[in-house]
């Protein structure tokens, strides 16, 4: 097992300023949404009263964030210990992503100042799916942040504190393994109740299984993306041998996907409405592609040694999960009468912001907390 | 390790069966309907009677504090006399809409003809916002069974307005301190006898208050009628003595509400096919009764959950017992 040490190095670097101004630029459109209301950034609707903060920054972030847990799912439960290096890097992947997904929520409810009601048991209502992904997820951001309490623990020097934290930590880890898989399949779920709302194409009950399955196939995908990027942002030596190993996994859970997709939507009899050509249709066929590619590509052993299809394959099952979560939420949601929805500029730089507010906490982290690997050479 | 073709078509092939060979188990899980309380309530609207005069927009927008909606811009429209709302909205809780085919002519026709329709919310007997809300700012009185909205459980999180079939619930996106606007049947007037600001309004009868029971009732009743002859028709409430002799139109052979969803209180009879007036065309099943089949199936009482965590903590105490 090696040792992490913070990369050093300077903070203030021209990609850094680049996605600082983009913070602050959306740091600006916030305090106008909470002046002047959610119409005032938004393009969202009676119709479409769900838009891109939630379909991207809370379901489809969230998806992204699942690094972590499909590395704990690996290293802790199945106890495959050699991937122990790619944790740490991946916890904070996750502890970004569904800290920021979080506060994309608080930005996203309407009546912001009473949203601890969702935390008051005498207003829980417990049949609502949105009731237990609110409490999931608020307790696994908790729980992410203690999970990587250690990283600081060793960055302040506190040994004693370590000790106890290490010692411990498997309790965090087994809830952090099941808190995701409850509220990963559940974010699915949430558009259940919509009914018919849903093109057939996706409405179905077997929407969290879907939803599971893809979310931990794109935590084992970010793991992969992310180090790559790393390594060619940060001049560091690629990690391919245990990405390697790693991508081994992604065809068989990707398969199983499309068994349960395709089985579904051919036993409902919908496969039909894929080939209409309409916006529905065409997207269907888009993502399915986008699972089949990386399927295809990770089957070859020698494609899965080399870094550039490692990165291709990655980066197309990010995009497939994403794809069928937008899907799912927008383009599959069809409530009548006309409505339409597309994001307004502002609404989009809130959500460039929030991602760039990421990207420079990942930055500031792996340049002064260990967490990455130390690279032993040769 | 190359993944064989052949061994991946096998895998395929085998599940792909498996699953096609199982229904959607959709059906199997999902909770039983829920039925009509004791003393629902209810609303009736008779759109062969209705005349499109709006006086019931009128009465729901002053007796629910609601502002005036103006749809037409200037200079269209100088001096706001009338307000002019197009759809239901956060102003507007109750609407009357208007349908025309080919010259407009014939009352209650399909072919040449107009006819109107009234929308408000349906207080469903199964609600799907009820069911969606997370801090029961949505609730089935359990007695009337009216859906009652209360803006202080209300987090603004919008779900209600993802569940509900009819597109009902209205948010306020315009405002800073928003919450979500519905028809409550006029609740607020219960205590002092009253009932809907709508139905009392009416002066044909097209819309009528009443217990839910005898209103059905009296819809089924007029389905038996002969079109042409002459009918009394009570109006402002089902069992009101004020009837208005009117002529009987062909009626469609459906009681809309009386199945939809699993059954409304908001019950509605037409001359005009129901999906011509806009009324979305629903099975008898609830939503709400798939979604929460899967929730309770998988973590009622959190039994499942906990079980799984026992043995995820089994797990990861093994694999890191001997780290440091």
């Amino acid at each position: 097992m090696t040792e992490s040490k913070p990369l050093g190095g300077k903070i203030i670097t021209m990609p850094f300023l680049v996605f600082a101004a983009l913070a602050a630029i959306s740091g600006v459109l916030i305090l106008k949404r909470f002046i002047f209301g959610l119409g005032s950034v938004t393009n969202i609707s009676d119709g479409y009263p769900w838009g891109i903060w939630i379909a991207y920054d809370v379901v489809t972030g969230t998806a992204i964030a699942c690094g972590g847990y499909s590395m704990a799912l690996l290293v802790y439960i199945f106890n495959r210990g050699e991937y122990h290096d790619l944790v740490k890097p991946a916890l904070m992947a996750s502890v970004f992503g569904y800290t920021l997904g979080g506060v994309s929520i608080f930005f996203d409810v309407g009546r912001w100042w009473q949203a601890y009601n969702l935390f008051l048991p005498w207003y829980s209502q417990v049949n609502s799916v949105m009731l237990e992904v609110a409490m999931c997820i608020s307790l696994y951001i908790f729980i992410l942040w203690i999970e990587f309490s250690p990283t600081f623990m060793e960055w302040l020097k506190m040994k004693g504190l370590l000790k106890i934290a290490n010692r411990l930590m498997f309790i965090f880890i087994a809830i952090g393994v099941l808190l995701p898989t409850m509220h990963q399949s559940s974010l699915g779920t949430l558009m259940v109740i919509a009914g018919r709302k849903v093109s057939p194409l996706w409405q179905t009950g077997f929407i969290p299984l879907l939803a599971l399955i893809s979310a931990i196939t794109m935590g084992y995908a970010i793991v992969i993306f992310e180090s790559i990027v790393s390594a060619l942002a940060l001049d560091r030596e690629m990690e391919t041998p245990i990405l390697s190993k790693l991508s081994r996994l992604m065809p068989w859970l990707i398969g199983f996907y499309l068994i349960v997709r395709f089985g579904d939507v051919i036993g409902r009899g919908q496969l039909g409405l894929a080939f209409t050509g309409d916006l529905q249709g065409n997207m269907f066929i888009i993502e399915n592609i986008l699972f089949i590619l990386p399927l295809i590509f990770l089957s070859s052993a020698r494609n899965r040694t080399r870094p550039k299809m490692l990165f291709l394959s990655a980066a197309l099952m990010l995009l497939a999960g994403s794809v069928y979560r937008f899907d799912l939420f927008l383009v599959a949601f069809d409530p009548g009468s006309g409505w339409r929805y597309f994001p307004a500029l502002q609404e989009i730089m809130i959500t460039l912001g929030i991602i760039s507010a990421e990207i420079l906490g990942y930055m500031i982290f792996v340049k002064k907390l260990p967490v990455l690997p130390e690279i032993k050479h040769a | 390790m190359d993944i064989k073709r052949r061994d991946f078509l096998k895998v395929v092939a085998g599940g792909g069966m498996l699953l096609a060979a199982n229904a959607n188990p959709a059906f199997a899980i999902s909770r039983p309907p829920k039925s009509m309380p004791p003393e629902a309530v209810g609303m009736f609207y008779d759109s062969t009677i209705c005349i499109g005069c709006k006086v019931c927009q009128h009465g729901c927008k002053e007796n629910n504090e609601m502002p005036a909606e103006f749809t037409i811009r200037p200079p269209e429209m100088v001096d706001r006399i009338w307000d002019d709302p197009i759809d239901l909205s956060s102003k507007t809780l109750e609407i009357i809409k208007a349908y025309k085919v080919g010259t407009g002519e014939e009352k209650n026709s399909d072919v040449n003809g107009f006819a109107f329709i009234k929308r408000n919310c349906m207080h469903c007997v199964d609600p799907a916002c009820v069911s969606a809300c997370p801090v029961s700012a949505l609730k089935k009185n359990p007695v009337n069974g009216v859906v009652t909205y209360d803006k202080k459980a209300c987090i603004g999180c919008r779900y209600c307005q993802i569940a509900c079939p009819f597109g009902i619930p209205k948010f306020e996106f315009d405002k800073p301190f928003p919450q979500i606007r519905k028809c409550q049947f006029c609740n607020h007037r219960f205590a002092e006898g009253k009932y809907s600001a709508c139905c009392e309004f009416c002066p044909t009868g097209a819309s009528i208050f009443g217990p839910a029971r005898d209103l059905l009732e009296e819809a089924r009743k007029r389905l038996t009628l002969t079109p042409g002859q002459y009918y009394d028709y009570p109006v402002q409430t089902v069992n009101s003595k004020n009837r208005l002799r009117q002529k009987v139109a062909k009626y469609e052979n459906h009681i809309y509400g009386e199945k939809e969803v699993g059954g409304t209180q908001f019950i509605m009879l037409a001359g005009i096919p129901f999906d011509k007036l806009g009324m979305p065309p629903l099975s008898e099943k609830a939503d709400a009764s798939l979604s929460e089949g899967i929730q309770h199936t998988l973590y009622k009482g959190m039994i499942a959950p906990a079980a799984v965590l026992a043995g995820l903590l089994f797990a990861a105490y093994r694999s890191t017992k001997n780290h440091e």
